[in-house]
């Protein structure tokens, strides 16, 4: 993880010039080949044609730079921040850069998704090292031109120098650089040299969204494009029995109806016609499965806990053993609901397939993986498809679902039209890839002061946390420790959401832990020091955090939130969480108001390495942090029957202003490279805010949403 | 199906729709000025907000046939020869993250420091309060509309 900018690099085979007709300089680069963890070449790159390089840089002879970036935006800022990693190598003025959404080659290209807090930590060596090399090559073609030595000369701020005062702007020298060979064995900038890693820079989208220019994919059409509502099973386990379309067709506007699969798509000349075209459907349902409900779920769940047969993820020493010999034993279990992602931009796509082409184009994070599910769909070559993507009304991990691109496909396949299918909301919250329903059981031994064994089951839908989540902390702090999990199968399609595992996990655990603390009169955030302690970082390989860089944030939160000495009626709650390569601490301050807790403040402290661009790195912690509260306090998703009991913004509620903290967010100053931001903010705040009512109130929260914990019905107004 | 007349962004608009057609949908499918989002369709989320006589209103639940008469201003209209003081805040903060609920934003917070030009923390909240912003970016919503309060007087 120690910033390796001291080390020589090789790029020549990840890049390729060329000159641009009307004058400039092209530099093309293999954006995700070059970002992965392990930058080796995958493929022979120099077979690659041009083609098969998906990022560029263009350097106009007037000295302007665009970056053509083609990384999934779905809100979390490497549009951004990774063409900043660029242009702090190739070394030019920020303003002279103009950041394009690069159209995209789906083939032989791996890192392509958003996704995991991923972006920036693969990308920190590649990009910058693409920029350097771009840089040399500059300076390579100024010094042919001067006739001198290329390592008399350098470059800043876009302006080429030499030994004799001679200066040269990037734009003067782009024909001479296309024709030279690419330069190796180059260096990185110390982290102190840095002009533009490390400030502030503006979204680069900003001017379209403040100005609404189309940006999204429910803002693309294209000519002759219909737009299509589509019918699916209104509940998890049913598939068409029957339908009637003749009042649907009866619709003004309303061209055409047909099934695919167990679906009905309704096109229209416009999105109302094809809403209104849907509800005149008439359908009959049949039930194929069983239809499952949250009853069914919270019993099933509990019985997997109760059971011994969980898969062991990891165990030290003898947990039973603690247990046995313990003066106290503590133990809770932690539920949590399903939670639809509730992008704001619900889904949609737009393709057209025809015998020459297949068009693709809308928002989503996984293009590649959903370019190759949809060449098998309708049995065409991958290289026939081109997928282009737009700018994402958020993400939090449904629009890695390609679902909605395939049915797009397939519409446009069955009528041999353009076609843009549009989720409705309901559309959107009812036909989910929902976080799955989950339940923690914790169970610790407390001997002599000490804590002695930890016990951790998981029971959830479908699917358990994966990698290396077990390895988080606790895990290497307590001598005796294990973590099992164990799943049900149901029907009802589940995935990740934002933080995925961790988004619950961290809260049960970090409620725990002040539970813990309280039995053995210890502060909580002493507690988490103390058992820090015992942890030697890089001792034991399989322990994911780092305990030094826990330690820092958690001084450091505690520091600046004044933990301790608050003003009377305010309450504190501490949590401290490392997910997603990132250290995060999080003291949450809060009034209780007719029994319900008023957050008015998140301390954030954030070890994250160098910061790229801190003004998207405090957005994104204080857009984690605030999800965290609200879906903490307010998400609630059940299921009777297969069917989803919310659909819409009148009964599932989302966090709104007037609920919302002030978030404060503090990160540790280091040289450490980068590691990801949209996702580590998030899991510590449920913990952080159930800590902080708990100090209120002496009330153990184990169940989310909160609210209804704490008695209240979920749509009561608290402020 | 019928024939409108609407004044758009200080233009004259002629449109054929149907006479629920949301102005939502006529905004977005016949005259393509998307920059009004659909969000929930049911007057809950924000997303849709324009001004209709200068005042913040959900276009996705009222129907275009009843505005012949009224002004309607759209967020592609909300910036005259520059950029309105609310646009100029939300980019001086850097407001949006995803940026999709933030045009409808941008309209409630405009049409509100209209009637409230010098609001304190508290009313800025309570009018920001319908608009949902699923990425959270309520904390620099509420700085950039007291910026723009501060670079209007």
């Amino acid at each position: 993880m120690k910033n390796q900018n001291k080390i020589t690099f090789s790029r020549r085979n990840f890049i390729r010039t060329s000159a641009l007709a009307g004058g400039g300089l092209l530099i093309g680069f293999n954006f995700f080949n070059s970002c992965k963890e392990a930058a080796v070449p995958p493929v022979d790159v120099s077979k690659l044609n041009f083609n098969d390089f998906n990022a560029f840089i263009k350097i106009a002879d007037n000295g302007y730079v665009t970056i053509f970036s083609p990384n999934p935006e779905i809100g979390q800022g490497v549009k951004t921040a990774m063409p900043m990693l660029i242009a702090e190598e190739l070394d030019v003025p920020w303003a002279h850069v103009t950041v394009e959404q690069g159209a995209l080659d789906t083939n032989n290209f791996t890192r392509q998704v958003a996704g995991g807090s991923q972006s920036i930590r693969f990308g920190w060596d590649a990009l910058r090292q693409t920029g350097a090399t771009a840089k040399q090559m500059l300076i390579n073609a100024a010094a042919a031109k001067w006739g001198v030595d290329a390592s008399t000369c350098s470059a800043s701020e876009g302006i080429i120098k030499n030994a004799n005062g001679d200066k040269l702007g990037y734009g003067d020298v782009v024909s001479e650089a296309a024709s030279l060979e690419v330069p190796e064995n180059l260096s990185l900038k110390e982290p102190k040299d840095f002009k533009i890693i490390g400030k502030d820079a503006i979204n680069v989208d900003i001017d379209k969204i403040i100005t609404g220019k189309p940006l999204f994919g429910l803002d693309y059409t294209a000519e002759g494009m219909k737009y299509v509502s589509v019918c699916r099973p209104p509940a998890f386990g049913q598939k068409i029995s029957s339908f009637d379309a003749t009042e649907a067709k009866a619709v003004n506007g309303v061209s055409e109806v047909l099934q695919f699969g167990d679906k009905i798509a309704v096109l229209a000349s416009n999105t109302w016609a094809a809403m209104k075209g849907k509800k005149a459907l008439k359908v009959e349902w049949k039930t194929d499965e069983k239809l499952e409900s949250t009853t069914d779920h919270d019993k099933k769940l509990n019985s997997i806990l109760d059971a011994n047969d969980l898969d062991v993820r990891r165990e030290d020493g003898n947990v039973n053993k603690a247990f046995a010999e313990a003066d106290k034993i503590i133990e809770r279990t932690y539920d949590s609901p399903f939670l639809p992602h509730n992008c704001m931009e619900p889904m949609n796509f737009y393709a057209n397939i025809t015998d020459e082409k297949v068009h693709l184009v809308g928002p989503i994070q996984t293009p590649a993986g959903t370019a190759k599910r949809i060449a098998k769909l309708i049995n065409r070559n991958e290289e026939d498809i081109h997928l282009e993507m737009t700018r994402m009304g958020g993400g939090f991990g449904r629009r890695l679902y390609g679902d909605f691109a395939l049915e797009a496909a397939e519409i446009s396949n069955l009528t041999k039209q353009p076609v843009k299918v549009i989720f409705s909301r309901e559309d959107d919250m009812a036909a989910g890839i929902y976080r799955p329903a989950i339940k923690y059981r914790i169970k610790a031994s407390i001997k002599d002061g000490e804590i002695t064994g930890y016990q951790l089951k998981e029971a959830a839908i479908n699917s358990n946390m994966y990698g290396l989540i077990p390895n988080f902390f606790p895990a290497g702090a307590i001598e005796n420790y294990k973590v099992e999990s164990g799943n049900y199968s149901s029907n009802i399609t589940t995935g990740a959401w934002r933080a995925p595992y961790t988004n619950f996990l961290a809260f049960a655990e970090q409620s725990f832990f002040d539970e813990l603390a309280e039995a053995l009169s210890v502060d909580p955030v002493q507690l988490r020091l103390d058992l820090l302690k015992n942890v030697e970082d890089g001792k034991d390989p399989s322990i994911a955090y780092s305990a030094k860089r826990m330690i820092a944030v958690i001084k450091l939160a505690a520091e600046k939130s004044n933990w301790g000495t608050t003003s009377r009626g305010v309450h504190q709650g501490f949590s401290a969480y490392y997910s997603h390569n990132t250290h995060v601490a999080e003291v949450v301050d809060i009034t209780m108001k007719n029994g319900q807790p008023c957050v008015e403040k998140v301390t954030v402290a954030v070890d994250c390495g160098i910061v790229v661009n801190p003004t998207g790195a405090k957005n994104q912690i204080e857009g984690g942090v605030i999800d965290g509260i609200g879906h903490a306090m307010y998400g609630d998703f059940s299921f009777e029957n297969g069917k989803p009991q919310d659909v819409n913004f009148n009964t599932y509620r989302l966090i709104r202003m007037k609920e919302t903290p002030i978030v404060e967010t503090y990160f540790v100053e280091n040289e450490l490279s980068p590691t990801g931001l949209g996702e580590p903010g998030l899991p510590p705040a449920g913990g952080a805010l159930a800590n902080a009512i708990k100090a209120a109130t002496g009330k153990i929260i184990t169940k989310q949403p909160f609210i209804i914990s704490l008695g209240s019905r979920k749509t009561d107004l608290n402020a | 199906m019928g024939s409108y007349n609407l004044k758009i962004n200080g233009k004259n608009v002629s449109i054929e729709a149907d006479s629920d057609t949301p102005l939502l949908w006529v905004l977005r499918d016949e005259l393509n000025l998307v920059g009004t989002k659909y969000g929930c369709g049911i007057g809950q989320c924000g997303s849709c907000t324009v001004h209709i006589e200068g005042v913040a209103t959900r276009s996705c639940l009222l129907p275009a046939s009843r505005l012949e008469n009224s002004e309607i201003t759209t967020i592609e209209g909300l910036a005259k020869d520059r950029l309105h003081p609310v646009q100029e805040a939300w980019k001086e903060l850097d407001v949006p993250q995803c940026g999709y609920c933030q045009s409808g934003q941008i309209m409630t917070a405009s049409s509100f420091l209209k009637r409230n030009p010098n609001p304190n923390s508290e009313a800025i909240r309570s009018a920001m309060h319908g608009n949902l912003c699923r990425c959270a970016s309520y904390n620099r919503i509420e700085k950039a509309v007291a910026l723009a309060a501060k670079k209007m007087s």
